[in-house]
């Protein structure tokens, strides 16, 4: 690149904002979204995703009148779609949080236009996947004694078990995630309350607000607790995804029972995350045109760590197959064989066509400033990694030491629906999320214009 | 406070259009010996909190204390839901099995923690707080926007209206504003 002039157009994609915005500007761009007329595109939007989530309702409705029996899971694969989607929800949800929380303590100021929506996309994705282990329990009326509490049955839960562990984790990360949301959100409700004219809305942004004034002391303070957040969110990340994978790796089943798992796990959460991410800013950048926040350069980088988490993920793929060959295990053998060539074997394949050979389109310039290309990648991303989760939970499961204990395991109609009820309930949330709540930060927007950097003038 | 020593203001208000002026003028300020005043912005201003003599927040060892309670708190209970009130032999392995008590031990730890964060930081702001005179001008909404204010407190000591209404207009404010209790 030395010794050519950048052309202005690649000077400009290489901004995090686009010149020429000021505090008012910026402010203005962003609250308009939330304070304007409801779009009429997005009753269209939110009611097909109500539908979906009526979808879900009615599913969760018959399975607590009639039981898991409905499900496809049987005796060799008592794990399934439930575990599968707990899984890939959660993993969706981790890009939030290192957007919001690594990203803050690595400086990159980049993070700031995006951080907001992708926090909102973790408590959503948290959410769904929360409650697929709860459905799963049969009896989900009784969740509460998972929880350690003085009960009459003078019973304690198992602390030494990874399902106990990933009621911990899961319950602190959706905590965690939602302080640290709502803690960036209350300076942007302090500016919505003063901007709206709605009185109803005024109150309702007030109350959440809670009186903050944005005064000096105010910022002091706040800006300590948003780093420490950080700094706390951060270990979170890697912890939970790991401890989902205790929930594996603790167990003894072939394909399971390996040390790998929490990398591999952890990376392909950040991977599947960021695909989400741009699978759900692109087309709302476009709507909304917020070109002008969201650059393409915020997508390259998040498609140079797609790339780069999708690495990792493939380098978890070959190992899983090297290690199976070098322990000379024949039960791990037998797992990698049957994942390849077993009854289950074109899932396996597309899991690889979706997260390894198109994660390398990537590697190509044109299709990191394409955001067609991107969110078609990404779209992709997600669907590997679903059937990444579903390669694991199945295949390692379907098919254990004995033969006579072997089966299979095809989803029902009712896992379906709750599959795809449950994602009716995501675009739901996130469609309210968008049309009340800023979806950029607008404070931290301001930070970074040039107006900002004041300057130590004087002293 | 009784009534009677009630000023009949709650303090001058100046406002500014850079965040350049406004720290100029808040050091000023404060070099002229004002001290119950707060400087407002829509965003954080590096040097801000310090040129109004505020001390470093002391948030951090708030948290410290979240982060031990939580994590001597949840092995505790783990020790003594395991060992004492429900010891369970598996595999005739020991009651306090330590290493696998970590994953809880560190959850609690940070669940803590962070809830130390939110709330100390919340109660170091006096937070949530529904009335502040500050919000009777009217022009203070713009404070969430793109301009910056300055209030000395009629509270302070040396609060002299006529004074600091010519400080702050030297001190290039565009505007200098009455804030009613």
């Amino acid at each position: 690149m030395i010794g050519r002039a950048p052309r202005m157009a690649e000077l400009a994609s290489n901004l995090v904002i686009a010149p020429g915005h000021t505090p008012a500007t910026v402010t203005d761009k962003i609250a308009s979204v939330v304070l304007a007329r409801t779009p009429r595109w997005f009753y269209l939007a939110f009611g097909i995703s109500f539908v979906l989530f009526l979808v879900f309702l009615y599913a969760v409705a018959h399975l607590f009148a009639v039981g898991i029996g409905i499900w496809g899971n049987n005796v060799p694969v008592g794990w399934g779609f439930d575990i599968v989607n707990f899984v890939w929800w959660i993993g969706i949800g981790h890009a939030g949080t290192l957007i919001s929380a690594i990203l803050l303590l690595l400086r990159q100021t980049w993070r700031t236009s995006i951080n907001r929506f992708a926090e909102a996309m973790t408590l959503f994705a948290v959410a769904c996947a929360a409650l697929y282990p709860v459905l799963h329990l049969g009896r989900p009326w009784r969740v509460y004694w998972l929880l350690p509490y003085p009960n009459t049955m003078q019973l304690w839960p198992q602390f030494r078990s990874p399902l106990i562990w990933d009621v911990f984790a899961v319950s602190t990360y959706a905590t965690v995630s939602l302080m640290f949301f709502f803690v960036g959100l209350i300076p942007d409700l302090a500016t919505l309350r003063d901007r709206a004219r709605n009185r109803f809305a005024r109150k309702v942004y007030g109350i959440l607000a809670m009186g903050w004034r944005g005064s000096a002391t105010h910022w002091h303070h706040y800006e300590s607790a948003y780093l420490l957040l950080a700094g706390l969110a951060t270990p979170l990340v890697v912890s939970v995804h790991s401890v989902v994978s205790f929930d594996f790796a603790v167990g003894i089943i072939p394909g399971w029972h390996t040390t790998i798992f929490p990398p591999y796990f952890v990376a392909g959460a950040i991977f599947s995350g960021f695909a989400m991410v741009m699978t759900l800013t692109i087309p709302l950048r476009h709507v909304f045109g917020l070109h002008d926040f969201i650059t393409d350069r915020h997508l390259q980088n998040m498609a140079k760590i797609m790339l780069a988490t999708g690495l990792i993920v493939a380098y978890g793929y070959l190992m899983e197959i090297f290690i199976a060959w070098y322990s000379g295990n024949p039960y791990e053998q037998f797992m990698v064989a049957n994942r390849i060539t077993g009854p289950y074997r074109l899932l396996w394949y597309a899991l690889i066509v979706c997260n390894v050979l198109a994660a390398q389109l990537l590697w190509f310039r044109w299709i990191r400033s394409s955001a067609i290309a991107l969110f078609f990648v990404a779209l992709v991303v997600n669907t590997g990694m679903w059937l990444e989760r579903f390669v694991i939970v199945v295949t390692s499961l379907h098919r254990d030491f004995l033969p006579s204990s072997w089966g299979m395991y095809y989803p029902t109609v009712w896992d379906w629906a709750t599959f795809v009820g449950s994602i009716g309930l995501f675009l739901s949330l996130l469609f309210l999320f968008i049309r009340f709540l800023p979806m950029i930060s607008i404070f931290e927007m301001r930070t970074i214009l040039p107006e900002a950097q004041v300057e130590e003038a004087g002293r | 406070m009784k009534p009677s020593d009630r000023s009949p203001i709650y303090g001058l208000m100046a406002e500014f259009d850079t965040p350049e002026k406004l720290l100029a003028a808040t050091r000023a300020a404060h070099d002229a010996g004002y001290r119950r005043m707060d400087a407002f912005a829509p965003f954080p201003i590096e040097g801000l909190a310090e040129a109004l003599g505020r001390r470093p927040s002391r948030l951090p060892w708030v948290v410290l204390a979240g982060g031990v309670i939580g994590c001597t708190g949840g092995f505790l209970l783990q020790y003594w839901s395991s060992v004492i009130a429900y010891p369970m032999n598996v595999g005739g392995r020991p009651y306090l099995s330590w290493p696998a008590f970590i994953p809880v031990t560190f959850e609690t730890t940070i669940l803590v923690a962070a809830l130390f964060a939110v709330l100390g930081m919340l109660a170091l702001n006096g937070l949530p707080m529904p009335y502040h005179p500050v919000f009777n001008v009217d022009r203070f909404a713009r404070a969430s926007r793109d301009r910056y204010f300055l209030c000395i407190e009629a509270a302070d000591k040396q609060f002299d209206r006529q004074a600091i209404e010519s400080l702050l207009k030297r001190l290039k404010a565009s505007e200098v504003f009455e804030v009613e209790h």
